[in-house]
């Protein structure tokens, strides 16, 4: 005992392996791990009153009681307010991935499709928005598409509507930001996908007899499911969370998530209940996740 | 390959050129504005400094612009050192206790939404208050919470470049008789700077953009320049933001250029270096 201690005092066990690992280990459990714990224990207790901090166990006459309260899942369960929020949050995620899809595919294809001269400066060019503040970019689309914005004017001047459109705080706005912020997402993997894409079966295809179009839905498409599967995941997964632009372009009607747990934590002061709606965003997320690590790991072992 | 037909191929420019378009039509709008003179129309109405001017007295975005800039480089550097540990221990350490856990912690924070990352910290850290009663809400928690997440981008820089890097190089050092931390230093680091350094502005421009880590974990008086934006951008337009933009994007652009010049050089430096060392060794 007195000889582990004198050997844990004289620092030789921080060896350089041990360092190495131990440093982001600990500095990701204290950052990471440990504020996950303490939300999912706040989670289970009561929403008025009572102090979140307070201990679950109590022993009174020698009988330990547990006080773990799920009332604040049960109201998520019952309340359609909650029940709506993820139900819509789910819809925009999806529909913006789908979006994204439909728009960065295309695009990711005659990418990988230039001379390879050009391949890195196309890239450089997708990349190249994320250095400037998303935050600024997201303001931008206000300016553009309010009611005096840019966009109605154009449209005014050429005559081809009478009356400004409405397109503010709408789900058009919102689903233009949700599509323009996480488009680069879907191109990137799409990109790497098809790049690496072996010509010869294209030009089997060809050989036998398919019609471009019956190589591109029967050869390019399939072979591209991963960097369709892996894009769509990054576009999914954040998209489900997102709160600043719902919050910059969103509108009443387009209720996320991200706006409802803000609220129960700032406006309403209520610490439980966010943790709760917090903990069922986790495991909303998680099934996503699990199903792309999966894939992953499959392909992976397959390669 | 089968070239692509003229419909195809012109087809291909128009959907580039509209996604480019896509792309950049934002930027492309906030410099244009920024110059313009009416106050609540998006409508060309004559060119002006003033918003430039408007922004130099702006007091509220001068002060969070400051300590945007000192959380940033504090980020950035604590991510850097954190991610490259990380990336290592990824890319070298196939078997230890935990491998499982620690690689899903590393990428977490990447797809977790920021208002839940927030969310939990910001718990924590109201929990070690009551215990410790520090640390008070500010400049340091605010760097706590843009750490976690500069570190996981900083450690998936990293790792791509540990993992096109030959392990060789490492090998013969050791084999030359290297202690393992003089491997790191003398012949790992030296192969990784360009990632340490892509990884270092990445996390600079990470912390100095986000908002909703910053609006958690912030106290009074310490709102960083995003934050200050994003609330007036919720009520409205307001032209000094245009200004604040372009500027940043000025900003971003020289540093983008200047450090890819000066990395495609320090890179063409070593790749001369090594064939010359080569050469030398063949002779």
């Amino acid at each position: 005992m007195k000889r582990s201690l004198m050997h844990f005092l004289s620092l030789r066990w921080l060896t350089g392996r041990r360092l190495v690992i131990g440093l982001p280990f600990a500095w990701l459990t204290f950052a990471f791990l440990v504020p996950f714990l303490i939300v999912m224990r706040i989670s289970f207790t009561e929403s008025d009153g009572g102090n979140p901090f307070g201990t679950l166990m109590t022993m009174a006459d020698g009988v330990i009681t547990l006080k773990v309260k799920i009332s604040n899942y049960l109201f998520i369960a019952q309340d359609d307010l909650y029940v709506l929020t993820y139900l819509s949050s789910i819809k925009f995620a999806a529909i913006t991935t789908l979006l994204c899809l439909i728009v960065g595919y295309p695009f990711a294809y005659f990418m990988a499709r230039s001379r390879p001269a050009l391949r890195p400066m196309l890239m450089m060019m997708v990349m190249l928005p994320f250095w400037t503040s998303f935050l600024l970019r997201i303001y931008a689309w206000k300016g553009i598409l309010a009611n005096n914005g840019i966009l109605n004017h154009a449209l005014l001047t050429l005559g081809l509507i009478e009356t400004p459109l409405h397109m503010m705080n709408t789900q058009f706005s919102l689903m233009i930001g949700m599509v323009y912020a996480y488009l680069p997402f879907m191109i990137l993997p799409l990109y790497a996908n098809l790049v690496k894409m072996d010509v010869r079966f294209l030009e089997a295809a060809a050989d036998l007899g398919a019609t471009p179009l019956q190589t591109f839905w029967r050869i390019t498409v399939p072979l591209s499911k991963s960097g369709i599967i892996a894009g769509a995941m990054l576009v999914f997964i954040p998209a489900v969370g997102e709160y600043v632009i719902p919050e910059l372009l969103g509108g009443p009607e387009t209720l996320m998530i991200g706006h409802v747990l803000w609220d129960e934590f700032f406006t309403n002061n209520d610490w439980p209940m966010a943790s709760s709606v917090t903990v069922v965003v986790i495991l909303l997320i998680l099934v996503p996740m699990a199903i792309f690590n999966k894939y992953k790991a499959e392909q992976g072992s397959r390669l | 390959m089968k070239p692509m037909n003229l419909v195809q191929r012109w087809f291909g420019r128009g959907w580039l050129s509209m996604g480019y378009l896509f792309l950049y039509l934002p930027i492309i709008v906030l410099v244009v504005f920024s110059f313009n003179s009416s106050r609540q129309d998006m409508v060309w109405s004559g060119f002006t400094t003033q918003w430039y001017a408007a922004l130099m007295n702006d007091s509220e975005i001068i002060s969070g612009l400051g300590l945007s800039l000192r959380i940033a480089v504090m980020t950035a550097c604590a991510s850097v050192v954190l991610g490259t540990f990380a990336a290592f221990v990824l890319n070298r350490y196939q078997r230890f206790a935990g491998r499982t856990l620690f690689s899903g912690m590393v990428s977490a924070p990447l797809v977790m939404p920021e208002v839940i990352i927030g969310l939990s910290l910001l718990l924590m850290l109201v929990s070690v208050q009551k215990v410790f009663g520090f640390p008070e809400r500010g400049m340091l928690t605010i760097w706590l919470g843009h750490t976690l997440l500069g570190m996981a981008y900083a450690a998936v820089v990293v790792q791509s470049r540990l993992q096109e890097m030959s392990k060789s190089l490492e090998e013969a050092a050791m084999d030359l008789g290297c202690k393992p931390h003089q491997v790191f230093f003398l012949v790992t680091l030296p192969n990784i700077t360009q990632a340490l350094g892509s990884a270092w502005l990445l996390t600079f421009t990470l912390s100095l953009d986000d908002v909703v880590l910053s609006a958690f974990l912030s106290g009074p008086g310490s709102s960083t320049m995003p934050i200050v934006i994003f609330s007036r951008a919720r009520l409205g337009l307001d032209p000094r933001v245009n200004a604040v933009a372009a500027l940043t994007i000025l900003v971003v652009s020289i540093g983008v250029i200047t450090s890819s010049l000066y990395m495609a050089r320090a890179e063409r430096l070593r790749q001369k270096q090594i064939s010359a060392a080569f050469k030398a060794d063949t002779e």
